[in-house]
């Protein structure tokens, strides 16, 4: 039924709204004043600059994204399980839980080789290991 | 049709007005709190008690003057704080604040305190959007163009994506016991059994800490970290669009306690129910609904001045090796409480 969506279409419709007078308030009503040639300038910590804010970034937040994906969409194939449980036990059917305690050991095998492999040791350096 | 499409929008406006009006009241409760636990008087001079502190603190942030840093990424860099608040103002719709299930107005069935009673997706439509609230902290991090608030978006990033695994594994305990994604069938559930935070305790505590990180609220405020990252991600903004997030953090703090409220305590409901009906079952039901709330709204400000922060390397062993695994323990848990039919 479409109809349980329209509060959604709503919700995001108000959200949109809030949001965007919130932006275009503060650039409206704060609209600069006399400055100086200091003040667009980068604040970070009130010192002069040093070097760019490019940087390279550690090679650990690529490995939790990594990980957390793959958690996440086997987290995600849960929810149905989830839901069809108490109807499915119900009606005499006690296996879905076998089926789901087997899904969940699939995912504890990955879980604990990545736990061997090192992958949620955050501060453990490469020559330590 | 019409009319039930009033009924709806003046619910969203109602819940959406008491959620704006919460973060006042909340930012009000966090100074004086902060004053309170750190035996000070706290801002005390803007009517009774300074509750008209917040009032004064938004205008004034209003007129401040907007400051665009000529090197940050314009498109950008307006839109991150845009995203948090618009991402904190959907997500509440589905939590139901109240009864209401035999309550007419003006014929039409108000189909009970929850802004859309029909949607059948319920908590995942409510987990799916605040999971997209990471991108406006990262958009903010890097269009800033700032080393400090690059690291605070990194990190934040990295934080709520691995707490996130945690808090749906313990949503999916409930879901388990539950049988329906929809917060009403929680609600529902709990009103004729225990509530869940007794047979899941377990669940509670995973999931009161991950959203703890989930908010970026100390203990695990490693995105700010006043002391090593000035104030991470928005250090660059000034404004409006500064309070924007600030306004987004504390929506999701009130989002947050009210799933709490509803997933482990009962939601609305309450001992004697039975003995009201119609309008009276609504307002009590909101009246114990908010009684939760604010305890739970209290813990996290009581929590931020109570405890010190995490060390990086520790919040991603909290994460990984110790709230996961006990995640799982929980699910496991409901799946065989159910099998025994305790629960």
């Amino acid at each position: 039924m479409i109809t349980q969506y329209i509060p959604v279409v709503l919700a995001f419709a108000l959200a949109a709204v809030v949001a965007g007078m919130l932006v275009g308030l503060s650039s409206f009503l704060g609209r600069g004043r006399l400055r100086g040639t200091r003040t667009r300038d980068t604040y970070e910590s009130g010192m002069p600059l040093l070097g760019s804010s490019r940087k390279r970034v550690s090679v650990r937040f690529f490995v939790v994204a990594m990980v957390f994906i793959v958690f996440d969409v086997e987290v995600a194939f849960l929810f149905p399980w989830a839901v069809s449980v108490r109807g499915l036990l119900a009606e005499g059917n006690s296996a879905v839980l076998l089926d789901g305690l087997i899904f969940l050991v699939v995912l504890v095998i990955g879980y604990a080789y990545l736990w061997r492999e090192g992958a949620f040791d955050w501060s453990r350096r490469r020559s330590e290991s | 049709m019409w009319a039930s499409l009033a009924v709806t929008a003046s619910k969203l406006v109602v819940v959406a007005g008491s959620v704006l009006t919460s973060v006042a009241v909340m930012e009000w409760v966090e100074r004086r709190g902060a004053a309170f636990i750190q035996d000070r008087l706290g801002p005390n001079r803007v009517g009774p008690l300074g509750l008209f502190q917040p009032i004064v603190d938004a205008v004034k942030l209003l007129f401040k003057e907007d400051i665009t840093p000529s090197s940050v990424n314009k498109g950008l860099y307006y839109l991150a704080p845009a995203i948090s608040v618009f991402v904190a103002l959907v997500t509440f719709i589905v939590i139901p604040f109240g009864a209401g299930k035999d309550v007419q107005v003006f014929g039409v069935p108000l189909g009970g305190l929850i802004v859309a009673p029909d949607l059948g997706v319920g908590i995942l439509y409510l987990l799916a959007l605040s999971s997209l609230g990471v991108y406006g902290i990262v958009i903010a991090g890097w269009s800033s163009n700032n080393k400090y608030s690059l690291l605070g978006g990194l990190r934040s990033s990295a934080q709520l994506i691995s707490y996130e695994l945690s808090m749906t594994l313990a949503v999916l305990g409930v879901l388990l016991a539950t049988g329906s994604l929809r917060l009403d069938d929680v609600v529902a559930y709990q009103a004729t059994h225990l509530w869940n935070v007794i047979p899941q305790f377990i669940g509670f505590v995973v999931f009161t800490t991950a959203v703890f990180a989930e908010t970026n609220r100390l203990p695990f405020d490693l995105a700010e970290a006043e002391t090593e990252l000035v104030a991470g991600y928005h250090v660059e903004y000034s404004s409006m669009k500064f309070a924007a997030f600030l306004m987004s953090e504390y929506i999701n703090m009130t989002t947050a306690s009210a799933l709490i409220v509803t997933l482990f305590f009962g939601g609305w409901t309450f001992p004697g129910m039975q003995h009201f009906s119609g309008w009276w079952l609504l307002i009590a039901s909101v009246g114990a609904f908010l009684v939760k709330l604010a305890f739970f709204l209290w813990l996290f400000v009581w929590v931020r001045w109570s405890l010190p922060r995490f060390r990086y390397d520790q919040l991603m062993r909290l994460g990984w090796k110790g709230l996961l695994p006990l995640a799982t323990l929980n699910l496991v848990w409901v799946g065989a409480a159910m099998a025994m039919r305790w629960i």
